[in-house]
């Protein structure tokens, strides 16, 4: 028994395509690790893609695409951020900060060097994300912000209630590590905040 | 026997070699390669499981400004060899599973070639397929050997008359489900071909392997191909065998020389294209005497296959060989399907096979009332049931007493303990891989500007290479470790096997302790600049008069919310006896890494299969549930100091595998304890418990 069918790849349907504008472009300027860059985009190029494929800036990695595993994590405009959702016509003018550009070569940031410390990777892939990650935590948790896990949200969010185990856990956990180095990851965090793991 | 090496730097907790590249990001990999005018490679997959493609309208892509090329099956180049049915990309109009490769775009910009990929139309004469996996199909057979090539059947006594005739029996059907071993780095390849000669920067768990199948494929000559691969965004097994998305991008650079070809799969493509584990459905039968001690031990297993190319996964295996039983059989039935080829992921067999056999032991010892680890003692075998060899080293017991000791078992909460509105129990099983050592693989030994270099194929995932083989490599010349480099991911080097089978410093640190030998057995204590020696694995001296095994114990406490099922696990430990550890550190980020991958088998992971379309629904990182940073707590891994001459000069065994043996098992036997509820079904989600709770 056999049945005859026809289907398209992804959305397309039956029908072929009509040919259509390949491309639209945008001039956009940005800031990644410190350096001023101009260029133009596709528009559907993100900020990812961009960073990697354009500058030649492969510390922000690409593991799915789509917002699941935090491994294209980077500092945009000092907050972490996903570049593999944004879409680098959105972010004219915004400043990058990859785990690239912590800290000046031949230097690491006290998070690279917490990390290295604590064997807190095997692969190496989802570290970059990892570290701007854990920037991004440092920094909202000195900002006083609470997470999931925070018991009482009316008191003040410190570095000594939000960076117990439970704390930096719940505030990773948008980063996956497929080694799973995660009991590495943790004290890492602390070490690098300060608090004695 | 082996005289072993003087630890020195062996056993020193050093710091990794690449971790700075690592935590700043420059450490490249494969699609990361900087190359000049990269092109971007983008597949078409197959829309139906089973069927002929009839046509491909491909006017619409190559209209796109900037598409270089389009291949399909009736325009690409013809293979070599297409006798390996995985790597035959684009050779035939058949399409044997949903996803599989019937087409390839190369265009300028990564946009561009997926969007021309998505223009291309593919008409198909669409057949049904058939894709289920079930005990109960009548077209199952045996396979003529296993993946590890061991045979697919072993018998020993007679488990029917054990079964009829003892004090206690257990029948149970176990299964895992199916499992993709994602690694967070997806399959890529930059590839070049120019002049005659091709260049691969690939992600792969062993060059020279990689290198052989795409020689063979394409009908090149291995002076022709050269891979390299200095970084490996994780493997898993997934990239110890290259899939047929090397073939592609091989084939996709062929198609526009002089310029580099970079292809990296997406994801979802992942979950068709880059092999993964066959769920397994395993029919346990134990016999004992009031005393615990096995009267028979069977195993017979169902798992399934691809059509295109046939891999029968082991998972009987370690039942052959793990404890004492007069009676016992094993064997595997396979399920032919129109499915993605299924390969290696982590551990296959043991990982698996250690589920079944080791939660039927706690249930076999809750039914005898008789403590689990007692159970595995009072059936610790003396030599080696399978091959009647005795044991190059086997530490179970003392992992299994050592691990009770540390995790605190002798005081475990009594069976349904509650504390507040969470149930508690704590769980044990047994881990075990086979120490393996492949028999081709050669180092060289330089010395240069002052220092010794040693330069071998090999890879590191993640698992420390970089730093580890240094340190052998600097005991066996005597030399202190800062004074050694050494070089890998290469076919520029010297032959090296796969990463895979945690046999890898078994075979390239045997390599580089030859090397070493010969480099001062020729050039003494003060060579000169630029001498050299080279040398191999010596397999004539492998020993083959004992049985090799890494033996562990892990231990597991969770806690079960008493009203809506929710599992955590607080804590894992586990004691491990494989052999001389190369470095702490590293070792027990594998160890630990292993037993968090155990845990994520058996909380999270399940690739939900969709037999309407022939596909893996969940086919992504949203819904494939991996474990994240909240779901682990304390995790421990320890070892023995054990010291086996019989493996290698450097008393290694290999630490990659043995960590996911036995922690799904150790998991599920603590939710029993503080449930009585029984999970034989992987993963253990909240609605298998939420009807019995207490």
């Amino acid at each position: 028994m056999s049945n005859s069918s026809t289907s398209g790849v992804g959305s397309v349907g039956a029908q072929p395509v009509p040919a259509r504008p390949s491309t639209m472009d945008a001039e956009i300027s940005l800031r990644v690790d410190g350096e001023v860059r101009r260029l133009t985009v596709d528009t559907r190029t993100t900020l990812l893609d961009l960073l990697r494929e354009r500058l030649g800036n492969t510390s922000p990695k690409k593991g799915c695409d789509h917002g699941q595993c935090g491994a294209c994590t980077v500092l945009l405009d000092g907050e972490r951020a996903l570049t593999c959702l944004a879409l680098a016509v959105a972010y004219d003018g915004a400043e990058i900060t990859t785990a690239d550009g912590l800290a000046p070569e031949g230097e690491l940031h006290p998070v690279q060097q917490a990390f290295l410390d604590r064997d807190a990777f095997q692969c190496g892939y989802c570290t970059p994300g990892q570290i701007c990650s854990a920037v991004g935590v440092l920094d909202e948790v000195g900002r006083g912000w609470p997470s999931h896990v925070t018991e009482d949200l009316t008191a003040d969010v410190s570095v000594d209630t939000a960076l117990t185990h439970d704390e930096v856990a719940e505030r990773m956990s948008g980063n996956l590590c497929r080694c799973a180095a995660y009991v590495n990851i943790v004290p890492a965090v602390q070490q690098a905040g300060g608090v004695q793991a | 026997m082996t005289d072993l090496l003087e630890p020195r730097a062996i056993g020193r907790d050093l710091v990794r070699r690449d971790g700075v590249a690592k935590v700043r990001g420059t450490a490249t990999y494969a699609y990361e390669t900087p190359v000049d005018r990269p092109a971007y490679a983008f597949p078409v997959q197959a829309t139906v499981a089973r069927g002929r493609v009839t046509a491909m309208d491909t006017t619409a892509a190559e209209a796109l400004d900037g598409v270089l090329v389009v291949l399909t099956p009736f325009t690409a180049e013809r293979l070599a060899s297409t006798e390996d049915r995985e790597y035959a990309v684009l050779q035939s109009d058949e399409v044997a599973f949903r996803g599989q490769l019937v087409g390839v775009v190369v265009a300028e910009t990564s946009e561009l070639a997926r969007q021309a990929a998505d223009s291309v139309v593919v008409t198909y004469d669409e057949r049904p397929h058939d894709t289920e996996l079930s005990v109960d199909r009548d077209d199952l057979y045996r396979p003529d050997a296993l993946g590890d090539g061991a045979e697919s059947d072993t018998s020993e006594g007679d488990v029917a008359a054990a079964m009829a005739a003892a004090e206690v029996t257990l029948e149970h059907t176990y299964s895992t489900a199916m499992y993709h071993n994602n690694p967070l780095e997806p399959h890529a390849t930059t590839a070049l071909w120019d002049g005659g000669q091709l260049v691969l920067w690939d992600s792969t768990q062993g060059v020279h392997p990689d290198r052989a199948a795409v020689c063979e494929v394409f009908g090149l000559a291995e002076d022709q191909v050269r891979v390299v691969c200095p970084y490996v965004g994780g493997g898993f097994g997934a990239k110890g065998e290259p899939h047929a998305n090397v073939m592609l991008a091989t084939m996709a650079a062929r198609a526009v020389p002089g310029r580099p070809v970079k292809l990296a799969l997406t994801r979802q493509q992942m979950f068709t294209l880059a092999g993964y584990r066959t769920p397994t459905i395993q029919q346990v039968q134990l016999a004992a005497d009031h005393r615990g001690r096995l009267q028979a031990i069977a195993i017979d297993v169902v798992e399934q296959t691809s059509r295109v190319k046939e891999f029968a996964e082991q998972t009987g295996v370690p039942t052959r060989m793990m404890y004492a039983s007069p009676n016992r059989r094993t064997t595997h039935r396979l399920a032919a399907l129109d499915v993605p080829v299924n390969s290696w992921m982590r551990a296959p067999g043991e990982c698996p096979g250690m589920f079944g056999p080791e939660v039927a032991l706690d249930e076999l010892a809750e039914t005898l009332g008789i403590d689990p680890i007692q159970l595995r003692i009072r059936n610790e075998p003396e030599v080696d049931p399978e091959t009647g060899k005795p044991w190059s080293s086997r530490h179970l017991v003392e992992c299994l007493r050592e691990g009770a000791q540390r995790f605190g078992w002798a005081d475990r909460p009594p069976p349904r303990h509650r504390d507040g509105d969470w149930l508690v129990g704590t769980g044990v099983a047994s881990s075990v891989y086979p120490t393996q050592r492949m028999a081709q693989s050669t180092a060289i030994v330089r010395y240069e500007d002052g220092r010794y270099v040693a330069e071998i194929g090999a890879a590191d995932l993640g698992t420390g290479t970089w730093t580890t083989l240094p340190q052998i490599a600097a005991d066996a010349l005597g030399v202190p470790v800062e004074d050694v480099e050494v070089r890998i991911g290469d076919t520029r080097y010297p032959i090296a096997s796969v990463a895979g089978g945690s046999s890898g410093m078994n075979t390239w640190g045997s390599a580089v302790v030859e090397a070493a030998r010969t480099f001062r057995e020729k050039f003494g204590r003060d060579p000169a600049d630029g001498d050299e020696a080279e040398n191999s694995v010596d397999q004539a001296a492998q020993d083959e008069d004992h049985a090799p095994y890494a033996f562990g114990a892990q231990f597991a406490e969770v806690r079960v919310h008493a009203d809506t099922g929710e599992l955590r696990v607080p804590r894992l430990l586990g004691v491990f006896a494989a052999g001389r550890i190369i470095n702490p550190r590293t070792a027990r980020s594998q160890f630990v890494g292993g037993m968090t991958m155990g845990l994520s088998m058996a909380l999270h992971e399940n690739s939900v299969w969709d037999d309407r379309i022939g596909q893996v629904a969940n086919h992504d990182l949203a819904e494939y549930h991996i474990t994240v940073n909240a779901d682990v707590g304390d995790v421990q891994a320890h070892w023995l100091d054990e010291h086996d001459p019989y493996v290698n000069a450097m008393g290694t065994k290999g630490i990659g595998e043995i960590g996911i043996v036995g922690t799904a098992a150790a998991v599920v036997n603590a939710v029993h304890r503080a449930t009585g509820v029984r999970v034989r079904h992987l993963p253990v989600t909240l609605d298998k418990l939420l009807a019995d709770l207490p």
